[in-house]
C-alpha cells in the first residue's frame, strides 16, 4: 500500500499519456481561467466621475455580475493575506512592533466598513483620473477592511504558540527566516488561517451592497456586480429581482466552496491529529478529480519545482540583517516609548479638534446617547439568540454526523446579506405599523448569530465521550444536567461566539439601523444610522465623531465584559 | 590521538542573568566529547542537562563559559552538530521525506541529490516504504527513527540527543538503542561523537563510554563514571548489573551537598525545588517498602525500581519526598523506612492526616512558613501571590509556581491550610 509516490519525476516519465480526467480538469481550470481574465478586463474601462453604470436586473445578467463580484473578493483576500503574512509576522516577531500592531487590530476591527470607504474613495478616484479602476480600488479596499483584521489576528496568534522544539530544530538545521516562513510558519497556522478566510469571505457577502454600490462622500457609484443589482433591486421594489440574487449567491458561495476551501481543507486534515476517530474527513470531488489525473502528476512535479525554487532563492535566504553584537541600550526604549505616547496623543487631538471645532459640543452627548441604545441592541440580542441557538447548538452536537452535514449550510447562512432580507422587513413593518426602533433590530444579529450556533456545536462536539457516559450513568437530568453538565463544558467555546457575534452586530448597526424598500426608509435611532447616515452625505466630522464613539464602545465593552469572561473561559473551564 | 570534538569550559546558568548569586540553574560545568565517544548526561528531571544540552547544540547562551566545537567557539548552531529531540519535532505538515530533506535544503543541497541522500538515510535507519507517510501515520517508535534519519542525512560531525528514548515505550526504546548502536559500531554514519541525556540509568549503560551523572540544585558534575564493557552489552551480566549498582549508590550519595552544616542550618530552604510528587505516590511508596520488603530492614533501590517497573526519574523524587518528610532514609543506594514512616504505615486515615501534617511543619520551611502567615493575620488569608513572589527569589517563575502548587497539594492533604482555586487565595477555612 506504500506506494513509491515520492519518486514524481520518474512516475510522472512513465504515465505521460493523458487520461480522461485530464480533460475533465483542465477544462474546468481554463475556464476559471479565462473567466476570470475576461471579469479583470472588465475593471479597467473608462470611467467619469458622475457617469452612472447601466446595471440591469435582467438574470441572465448576474452570472457576469457574480464573477465580478468574487473577483473583487478574491483580490481583496489576496491583499488581506499579504497583510496577514507581513504584518502578523512582524507582529509575532518584534515586541515593539506587537505593542502598536495588536491594539491597532482591535481598534481597526471596530472600525464600520462604511466609515474607511467614506476616507478612502475620494482618493482612489483621484489615483486613476477617467478610469473605472479608481471606483474598483475603493471596493476591493472596502472589501479587504472586513476581511484582513480577524485573518492577520488569527495569523499572529498562530505563530505564537508553534511549538518551541520546532523552532529549535529550524535553528539546528540552519533553516533561513525565508524557509522558516514556508516551511514551519505558514503550514502551523494554515488551518486556523482557513477558518479565518471563510468568515472573510462570509463577511464581506455581508457588505457586498455597500462596497459595491458605493453612495458615500456625494458619490452615488454602482459598480457591477452582485451588490448593485440588489440595491437596483431594492430601490426598484422588485421582489422577483431579489430571488434571483439570492440565488445566484447560493450558486456562487456554493462553488467557492467547493473549488477553493474544500481542496484545501483536505489538505490541512491530512497532517491533522484528529481528536475522535468517528468523524469523517472532509471531501472534495474537486480533489477526487484533481487527484485521478495524470496532469496532477505532472503539476504536483512542477509545483513542487517551483515551490523549491522558491524556497531556496539565495537572495532571500541571506539574513535580513549582518550579525551584530549590537544590543539597544535601555534608554532607547524609553525614547520608543516617549515616541509611541506621542504619535498617540498627537493623532488624538489632531481628531479631538477635527470634530470640536466645527460640531457643536452636546453633539458629543448626543453621540454617546445614539451609542448607547445600539449597545442596548447588541446586548439583547445576544441574549435572544443564545437563549435559541444554546439549545439548538447542544441538540446538533450531540448528534456529530448531523452536525457534520449541516456544517457547510450553516456557513452560508452567515455569509448571507441582510439586505436581502429588508423587503421583508419593512413591508411588515409598514403593514402591521410596527416599532421600527424594535423591529429593524434583529437585522444587525442576522449575519453573525451563526457565530453562536457554530461555537456551541464544536462545544458540543469537544466534550469528551466519557463525560457525557458519565453523566448519563448518574441520572443527570434537567436544570442540573445543564448546570453542572454541559453550560460550564461549553463555555470557553460559548464566549467565542458570544464575542464574535458582538463584533459582527455592531459592525452590522450600520446597514441595519437604516433600511429602505423603494422609497420608504426606516430609521432606528442609534449610532449606525447616524454614521449611515452622514456617509452618505459626506459629513466627515460627523463621520469621524460616530466611528470614533463606536470604536470607544466596543473596545471599552471588550476590555469590561468580554475579556474577563474569555479569561474565566480559559482559565477554569477548559475540559481536563 | 584522541582530538576533542566538543568542549565546555566552566558553563554556568542563571535564570535571572543581572544577579549571578541566585538561583543557578547550571554551576561551572565542564565536559569533554573526545573523538570516538559516547558519552551521556544522568541526572533526574530539574538538574539542568537539558539546558545544559542546549548550550552546546548553540541554542541557548550560557552566563559565562565558553563551548569549542573543534577549537572554536560556539555562539549559535553550528553545522556539524546534529540534534535529535525528545518529542521527534516532526513537522506534521510534512511527509516523512519532505522531514528528512528540510535539512538539506536549508543547506542547499540540490534537489536530485538531496532526495538520493534522503532515501538513503531512510533506509539506513529502517523506514524504507514510508517515504510518503505524514508523521500522524506513524507510531512513537517510527517517529524518532525519522528524527534520526533527519538527523544523520547531514552528515553531522556530531550527534546530540535530548532524551531520544524516554518517550517511547519499552520495548520499542529497546530496538532503537540497538539499532543505533549498530550504526554507529558498524561506521554507518560519519559521526565522530555522540552526546546523550538521559534519565534511565539503564540506557546511559547500555551506550555509553562515559556517563557524567548530574547534581540538582545546582546542576553541576557530580561523578563521571568511565565504562570499558564492550559492546554489545548484556543487561543481564554481572558486570552490567555492577555498573548500575555503582551508578545508584553514586546518585543517591551526590545527591546531598558534602557540606555537613548546610545540611544542618538549611536543609529545604524556601528556594528548595520540592519534587513533583503526589500524596498518594508518597504512601504508595511507604506501603510498598513496609509490605512487599517486609523481611528486609534496608531496600536496594535498583531492586526496588525493578519490582516496580519504574525509571530513575520516577522513582526517585518520590524517595526524595519521603527523605524530606523524614519518612525514609536514603544513602548508597538503599532505602529505608524510618520509625515515623513505619508509625505512618499503621495509622489509620486521620492519624496519618495528622502525621504528615506534623512532618510537613516540622521540615518544610514553605509550608511551615505559609501556616505562620495564615495564622498571624486576622482574617486567616493570604493570596497565593505572596508566596509566589517569594519563591520568586529563588526559582524561575514557572519553577516558582510548580514548587507551591506541590506544597499546596501537600497542604491540603494535611490540612493545615485550604485553598481556593478561583481566587488563588490560602486560608485557615475549610471549603464549602
Amino acid at each position: 500500500m506504500f506506494d513509491k509516490s515520492y519518486d514524481t519525476h520518474s512516475r510522472f516519465k512513465e504515465h505521460i499519456r493523458p487520461n480522461p480526467w485530464d480533460l475533465i480538469a483542465l477544462i474546468i481550470i481554463i475556464a476559471i481561467l479565462v473567466t476570470f481574465s475576461w471579469a479583470a478586463l472588465q475593471m479597467a474601462q473608462p470611467y467619469n466621475i458622475g457617469q452612472q453604470i447601466p446595471i440591469s436586473l435582467l438574470p441572465t445578467k448576474l452570472p457576469g455580475y457574480a464573477l465580478r463580484t468574487v473577483l473583487r473578493m478574491i483580490l481583496a483576500l489576496a491583499l488581506s493575506l499579504l497583510f496577514t503574512f507581513t504584518i502578523g509576522t512582524l507582529a509575532a516577531k518584534s515586541k515593539r512592533a506587537e505593542n502598536i500592531i495588536i491594539p491597532s487590530i482591535d481598534v481597526l476591527q471596530a472600525i464600520p466598513v462604511l466609515s474607511f470607504l467614506s476616507i478612502t474613495v475620494v482618493g482612489f478616484i483621484s489615483l486613476f483620473p477617467g478610469s473605472l479602476l479608481g471606483p474598483e480600488c475603493a471596493s476591493i479596499f472596502a472589501i479587504f477592511t472586513a476581511q484582513a483584521w480577524n485573518m492577520t489576528f488569527g495569523f499572529y496568534q498562530s505563530l505564537k504558540t508553534i511549538p518551541n522544539d520546532l523552532i529549535e530544530v529550524a535553528r539546528m538545521y540552519h533553516l533561513s527566516a525565508w524557509q522558516k516562513f514556508w516551511r514551519i510558519e505558514v503550514p502551523h497556522a494554515t488551518p486556523s488561517l482557513l477558518w479565518n478566510m471563510m468568515m472573510s469571505m462570509s463577511a464581506s457577502w455581508f457588505f457586498v451592497v455597500a462596497s459595491e454600490a458605493i453612495s458615500v462622500a456625494n458619490q452615488d457609484i454602482r459598480l457591477p456586480g452582485v451588490g448593485s443589482y440588489i440595491k437596483l433591486a431594492i430601490d426598484q421594489q422588485n421582489f422577483q429581482a431579489v430571488c434571483f440574487a439570492i440565488i445566484c449567491m447560493l450558486i456562487v458561495i456554493i462553488l467557492y466552496d467547493q473549488l477553493f476551501f474544500r481542496p484545501f481543507l483536505y489538505w490541512s486534515e491530512k497532517f491533522q491529529e484528529k481528536k475522535d476517530g468517528d468523524e469523517k474527513g472532509t471531501k472534495s470531488w474537486f480533489i477526487f478529480i484533481i487527484q485521478k489525473t495524470r496532469l496532477l502528476i505532472y503539476s504536483s512535479y512542477l509545483f513542487s519545482i517551483i515551490t523549491t525554487k522558491l524556497l531556496n532563492i539565495s537572495i532571500l535566504n541571506k539574513p535580513l540583517f549582518p550579525k551584530t553584537n549590537f544590543k539597544f541600550p535601555i534608554k532607547s526604549s524609553w525614547l520608543w516609548m516617549l515616541f509611541t505616547s506621542s504619535m498617540v496623543f498627537g493623532s488624538l487631538y489632531i481628531l479631538t479638534m477635527f470634530i470640536i471645532t466645527s460640531l457643536p459640543i452636546d453633539e458629543v452627548g448626543k453621540v454617546c446617547k445614539l451609542g448607547l441604545y445600539t449597545a442596548t441592541r447588541v446586548f439583547v440580542l445576544i441574549i435572544i439568540s443564545s437563549i435559541i441557538w444554546v439549545p439548538v447548538g447542544v441538540w446538533i452536537g450531540k448528534r456529530p454526523k448531523l452536525a457534520y452535514k449541516l456544517q457547510p449550510f450553516i456557513q452560508f447562512l452567515a455569509s448571507f446579506p441582510a439586505n436581502l432580507l429588508f423587503p421583508l422587513v419593512v413591508l411588515g413593518i409598514v403593514k402591521y405599523k410596527l416599532n421600527v426602533e424594535i423591529w429593524t433590530t434583529p437585522l444587525m444579529i442576522l449575519g453573525s448569530q451563526w457565530y453562536i450556533l457554530f461555537n456551541v456545536i464544536a462545544g458540543t462536539l469537544e466534550i469528551p465521550k466519557e463525560l457525557h457516559y458519565a453523566t448519563d450513568n448518574l441520572g443527570l437530568k434537567g436544570l442540573s444536567w445543564w448546570t453542572k453538565f454541559m453550560l460550564p463544558g461549553i463555555f470557553p467555546f460559548y464566549i467565542t461566539g458570544a464575542i464574535t457575534a458582538a463584533g459582527g452586530a455592531w459592525n452590522a448597526s450600520i446597514v441595519a439601523e437604516l433600511v429602505s424598500w423603494g422609497s420608504t426608509t426606516l430609521e432606528a435611532s442609534g449610532l449606525g444610522a447616524y454614521i449611515a447616515k452622514f456617509t452618505v452625505v459626506g459629513d466627515f466630522q460627523r463621520i469621524a465623531l460616530g466611528t470614533s464613539v463606536m470604536c470607544a464602545y466596543v473596545l471599552l465593552l471588550n476590555k469590561i465584559c468580554w475579556q474577563p469572561l474569555y479569561k474565566i473561559a480559559k482559565d477554569r473551564m477548559q475540559p481536563l | 590521538m584522541s582530538t576533542k570534538l566538543l568542549q565546555a569550559k566552566n558553563i554556568s546558568k542563571t535564570f535571572k542573568s543581572y544577579d549571578p548569586n541566585q538561583s543557578l540553574i547550571l554551576d561551572n560545568v565542564n565536559l569533554d566529547l573526545n573523538d570516538g565517544e559516547i558519552v551521556a548526561i544522568l541526572g533526574k528531571s530539574g538538574s539542568g542537562k537539558s539546558t545544559f544540552l542546549r548550550i552546546l547544540a548553540g541554542l541557548t547562551s550560557p552566563t559565562s563559559g565558553e563551548v569549542l566545537y573543534r577549537s572554536t567557539i560556539v555562539t549559535e548552531p553550528v553545522k556539524g552538530i546534529g540534534m535529535v529531540f525528545q518529542h521527534f519535532a516532526l513537522m506534521p505538515w510534512l511527509t516523512v521525506l519532505q522531514n528528512v530533506e528540510l535539512g538539506l535544503e536549508a543547506l542547499g543541497v540540490p534537489r536530485e541529490e538531496r532526495r538520493t541522500r534522503a532515501i538513503n538515510a531512510i533506509d539506513t535507519i529502517g523506514m524504507d516504504g514510508f517515504e510518503s507517510a505524514f508523521p500522524k501515520e506513524l507510531s512513537g517508535g517510527m517517529r524518532q527513527r525519522v528524527g534520526f534519519a533527519r538527523a544523520l542525512v547531514v552528515n553531522p560531525d556530531i550527534l546530540i540527543m535530548d532524551e531520544p528514548f524516554s518517550a517511547l515505550d519499552v520495548l520499542t526504546a529497546e530496538n532503537l538503542k540497538t539499532d543505533l548502536l549498530d550504526l554507529w559500531k558498524n561506521n554507518k554514519t560519519k559521526t565522530s561523537g555522540m552526546l546523550l541525556v538521559t534519565h534511565n540509568i539503564e540506557e546511559a549503560a547500555m551506550l555509553a563510554n562515559r556517563i557524567l551523572i548530574f547534581s540538582s540544585n545546582p546542576g553541576k558534575v557530580a561523578a563521571s563514571v568511565n565504562v570499558k564493557l564492550p559492546y554489545p552489552r548484556n543487561n543481564q551480566s554481572k558486570d552490567f548489573l555492577e555498573l548500575v549498582d555503582l551508578i545508584y549508590t553514586l546518585i543517591t550519595t551526590t545527591q546531598k551537598s558534602k557540606d555537613p552544616s548546610i545540611i544542618k542550618t538549611q536543609k529545604y530552604g524556601i528556594g528548595y525545588r520540592l519534587p513533583d510528587v503526589s500524596t498518594d505516590e508518597i504512601m504508595g511508596l511507604i506501603e510498598t517498602l513496609y509490605s512487599d520488603f517486609a523481611n528486609k530492614e534496608t531496600v536496594d533501590l535498583p531492586e526496588l525500581a525493578d519490582h516496580l517497573a519504574m525509571d530513575l526519574d520516577d522513582l526517585l523524587p518520590i524517595t526524595e519526598a519521603l527523605e524530606i518528610l523524614s519518612f525514609a532514609e536514603v544513602s548508597f543506594g538503599d532505602i529505608k523506612l524510618s520509625d515515623i514512616g513505619k508509625k505512618f504505615f499503621s495509622a489509620d486515615l486521620l492519624d496519618r492526616k495528622g502525621l504528615f501534617a506534623k512532618q510537613l511543619v516540622a521540615n518544610l520551611p514553605l509550608a511551615s512558613e505559609i501556616r505562620r502567615v495564615l495564622d498571624e493575620k486576622r482574617n486567616h488569608q493570604a493570596s497565593e501571590e505572596r508566596f509566589l513572589s517569594k519563591l520568586e527569589h529563588y526559582l524561575s517563575e514557572k519553577e516558582s509556581e510548580r514548587v507551591l502548587r506541590t506544597v499546596i497539594d501537600w497542604g491540603r492533604y494535611a490540612e493545615i491550610f485550604a485553598y481556593d482555586y478561583n481566587t488563588g487565595t490560602l486560608s485557615l477555612e475549610n471549603p464549602d
